[in-house]
C-alpha cells in the first residue's frame, strides 16, 4: 500500500510535444484515483510514465517513500492491466496468473498456490485450464485482474478497464472493479475518457487537457463545481450550459434580456465584465408562465432521456437546455421561462474560461 | 441428369484423371523404381531387389553426401531462424524511416544473391575470404541467399505480436530475454519452424552454390553427388539414381509432416482468438 507523488512531471516527445506538462498530483495510500480527459490529453502518457513503460523527461514519480522515476517498470511495484488485456494466447488461464510470479522467482508450488487463490476470488475456478481465446471478454478481464493481484503489488495501473467490454457488461465491471478495489485497499489508478465512469468509479480524479490537470477533485465536486468551462463541458452526461453575459449592475445581460445575478457571486464581478453563465441543465426549472428574473425562451426540440426529457430552448441567437421530469414536457413552440436552481449558477470570466470565485483554479493546475 | 451432362461429367473426370495420372507417374517411378532389378526410364512392374541399396552403399560418398546436406541444411536453417527473428523484430519494433523500401529492396535482392548471375562475384569473394571448400562458406551464401525472405515473412508475424504483451511482461519484472523466450517466441513460432522448414527445403534442393564453392567430394552434399551417377559408358547410372532420389526425398518428407503436426504452416502473423 503506498501513496503516489508526482512533483513537476513533464514528458517531452521529439518534436517539442509536451505530452505531460509540470505536472504535480498526490494520491493519497488506498484510493481509487481517475485520470479523465479527451483523447490525446496526455492522460495514457501519464499512467505509463508511472509505469515506467515511459520515461519521465523531468520530474518525478514516488510510490511509497522510494522515488521510482528512474526504475524500470519491474522494479516499482505495480500491476498494470492494459486496455487489451494482454493475455498471453499460449498460455492457460493458470499460467497466465503465475507468470508473473515466475518472473519473480516463486517457487512453483506458492505460484500455483497463489494463482488458484486469485482466480478464486476473481470466480474463475473451472476456467483455470482454458485459453484466454477460450474465454469471453469479461472473462478475459477477469484473468488479467487476477494476475494483476496475484503479485500483490503497492499499486494498481488500469489502462481503460472497460472500453473493450459491451455496454451492459460494462456496467457490471463498473460495480466490480469499485467493490474489488475497495476489498483490496490497494491504490489503484486508472484511465479513462467516459467522464460518467469516472464520476461513477473514482475516489478522486483528475480532469486533464493538453498534458495539464484542470481540476483535481471527488465526483461531486468536479460535477458541481467545475473550476473552469473545459471542466464544465467535459463533465455531465449532457453538457452544461454556457451562455455569454455581461455583468449590469446587479443583473446579468443575456441575450438581451434581463436575469438575476445569484448574490454569492455578486462580489466577484464587477459592472460591465464580461462573462460565461454555466449552469447544467439538471440546475434548471421551467415554467411555462412568467417568471420575475427568468430567462424566456421558445421551446424548440424536446429529447426523451427515460425518466427525464432534455428541453431545449431558444432565447434569441442562445439555446438553453433544461431537463424536465417525465411528463411535464412543454409543447413545442410554446413560451417558457427558466430560473436556475439557487447556488447552482457558476459565473466564469470570459478571457481565461475561470471561475471568478475560484482563487484555487490557480493552485490546482 | 441427362444423358448429355451425363456425357459431359465423364468426359470431364476422364481428362483429370489423364491429368492426375501425367502427374502421379514420376512419383510413381521414383516409389517403384529402386526396387528394380532392371530399372528403366519407363514405369514397369518391379522385379523386386533390395539390390540396388546395397550397391548405392557401396558408393563411398552416397551416405556422406545425405550427412552433408543435413549439415548444410540445418546450419542454414540455424543461421536464418536466429538472424531472421532478431531482425525481423527490430524492423517490426523501430521506426526507421524508409523501413518499408528496405524491405521490398531486400526481398528484390533476395532474388540475385544466390542467383546464377552474382555466381562469379560470389565465387571471387569467398576466394579472398578462403571460404572455398568449406561448409561454413556454403551456409554464410545459403543464408545471405534466404534471409531477406525470411526477414520479410517473419516482420508480418512480428508486427501481429500486441506491443502490450511485451509491456505487460516488462511491467512484471521480465527481462528482454525473458519476453522474448517466454511470450515473443512462442506467439511466432508457427512463423519460425515455417522458415526453418522453408529453408532446409531451399537448402536441400540448391545445387549450384555447394557445386561451385565446394571441391572436395567428400564435402558434397546429396544435390551434387547426384549428378556424378553415370556408368563408365556415360549413360545414366538408373539404379543408382532412382535409389538415391528415393532416400534423397524421404528426409523432406518426413520433415514436413514432423513439423506441420506440431507446430503448423502459416505465411502470415496474427494471433488466432
Amino acid at each position: 500500500m503506498a501513496q503516489i507523488d508526482l512533483v513537476n512531471l513533464s514528458k517531452v516527445y521529439p518534436g517539442d510535444v509536451r505530452a505531460v506538462d509540470d505536472l504535480t498530483l498526490t494520491i493519497p495510500d488506498g484510493e481509487f484515483f481517475a485520470l479523465l480527459g479527451p483523447s490525446g490529453c496526455g492522460k495514457t502518457t501519464l499512467l505509463r510514465t508511472i509505469a515506467g513503460l515511459e520515461e519521465a523527461t523531468s520530474g518525478s514519480v514516488r510510490i511509497g517513500d522510494r522515488d521510482v522515476t528512474r526504475l524500470p517498470p519491474g522494479k516499482r511495484e505495480l500491476a498494470m492491466v492494459f486496455q487489451d488485456y494482454a493475455l498471453f494466447p499460449h498460455m492457460t488461464v493458470v499460467d497466465n496468473i503465475s507468470y508473473p510470479l515466475k518472473i519473480k522467482g516463486l517457487a512453483k508450488e506458492d505460484r500455483l498456490d497463489r494463482a488458484v487463490k486469485a482466480g478464486d476470488e476473481l470466480s474463475l475456478d473451472g476456467l483455470m485450464e482454458r485459453r484466454p481465446s477460450e474465454l469471453s471478454g469479461g472473462q478475459q478481464q477477469r484473468v488479467a485482474l487476477a494476475r494483476a493481484i496475484a503479485t500483490h503489488p503497492q499499486v494498481f495501473l488500469f489502462d481503460e478497464p472497460l472500453s473493450n467490454l459491451d455496454a451492459r457488461l460494462r456496467l457490471e465491471a463498473r460495480t466490480f472493479l469499485k467493490r474489488l478495489q475497495r476489498d483490496l485497499g490497494v491504490t489503484t489508478v486508472f484511465v479513462t475518457h467516459d467522464q460518467a465512469e469516472a464520476l461513477a468509479m473514482a475516489d478522486r480524479m483528475a480532469v486533464m487537457q493538453s498534458g495539464r490537470i484542470r481540476q483535481v477533485g471527488t465526483a461531486r465536486e468536479v460535477f458541481q463545481h467545475p473550476v473552469n468551462t473545459f471542466v464544465a463541458n467535459f463533465i455531465g452526461s449532457t453538457p452544461m450550459n454556457l451562455l455569454d453575459a455581461s455583468v449590469r449592475g446587479d443583473a446579468l445581460d443575456v441575450a438581451g434580456q434581463r436575469v438575476d445575478l445569484p448574490e454569492d457571486v455578486r462580489r466577484h464581478v464587477t459592472d460591465g465584465q464580461e462573462v460565461v453563465v454555466g449552469v447544467r441543465p439538471e440546475y434548471l426549472t421551467v415554467s411555462s408562465s412568467a417568471v420575475d428574473g427568468g430567462l424566456q425562451g421558445v421551446v424548440a426540440i424536446v429529447e426523451n432521456l427515460g425518466t427525464a426529457a432534455l428541453v431545449t430552448l431558444e432565447a434569441d441567437d442562445l439555446s438553453v437546455a433544461v431537463t424536465v421530469p417525465d411528463g411535464e414536457e412543454p409543447p413545442i413552440g410554446a413560451d417558457a421561462w427558466v430560473t436556475p436552481v439557487p447556488g447552482r449558477v457558476l459565473i466564469y470570466r470570459r478571457e481565461d474560461g475561470e471561475l471568478v470565485d475560484a482563487p484555487v483554479a490557480a493552485a490546482v493546475g | 441428369m441427362s444423358p448429355r451432362e451425363m456425357v459431359g461429367r465423364i468426359g470431364f473426370y476422364t481428362l483429370v484423371a489423364l491429368a492426375t495420372a501425367f502427374f502421379a507417374l514420376p512419383m510413381l517411378w521414383l516409389v517403384s523404381t529402386p526396387f528394380d532389378a532392371q530399372p528403366g526410364l519407363a514405369l514397369a512392374i518391379p522385379d523386386p531387389t533390395l539390390g540396388n541399396f546395397s550397391e548405392l552403399l557401396d558408393n563411398r560418398y552416397a551416405l556422406g553426401s545425405l550427412l552433408n546436406s543435413i549439415l548444410l541444411a540445418v546450419g542454414t536453417a540455424l543461421l536464418v531462424v536466429a538472424f531472421a527473428a532478431t531482425a525481423a523484430y527490430s524492423l517490426s519494433r523501430v521506426r526507421i524511416p524508409g523501413r518499408d523500401v528496405l524491405l521490398y529492396l531486400l526481398l528484390l535482392l533476395s532474388s540475385i544473391v544466390t542467383g546464377t548471375a552474382a555466381m562469379v562475384p560470389i565465387f571471387l569473394l569467398m576466394f579472398e575470404l578462403g571460404l572455398i571448400d568449406s561448409r561454413v562458406g556454403v551456409v554464410l551464401v545459403l543464408s545471405g541467399g534466404l534471409l531477406p525472405a525470411a526477414i520479410f515473412i517473419l516482420k508480418d508475424f512480428m508486427d501481429s505480436v500486441p506491443k502490450s504483451y511485451e509491456e505487460s511482461a516488462r511491467v512484471f519484472g521480465a527481462s528482454s530475454f525473458q519476453i522474448l523466450k517466454d511470450v515473443v517466441v512462442p506467439v511466432i513460432r508457427p512463423g519460425l519452424s515455417t522458415i526453418s522448414v522453408w529453408t532446409i527445403v531451399n537448402v536441400w534442393g540448391n545445387f549450384l552454390v555447394p557445386f561451385i564453392l565446394l571441391r572436395d567430394a567428400d564435402k558434397q552434399p546429396a544435390a551434387v553427388l547426384m549428378r556424378t551417377f553415370y556408368t563408365e559408358g556415360g549413360s545414366p547410372n538408373l539404379e543408382l539414381i532412382s535409389t538415391f532420389s528415393l532416400l534423397f526425398s524421404v528426409p523432406v518428407i518426413v520433415m514436413y509432416l514432423f513439423v506441420n503436426r506440431k507446430y503448423g504452416f502459416r505465411f502470415y502473423g496474427g494471433i488466432k482468438s
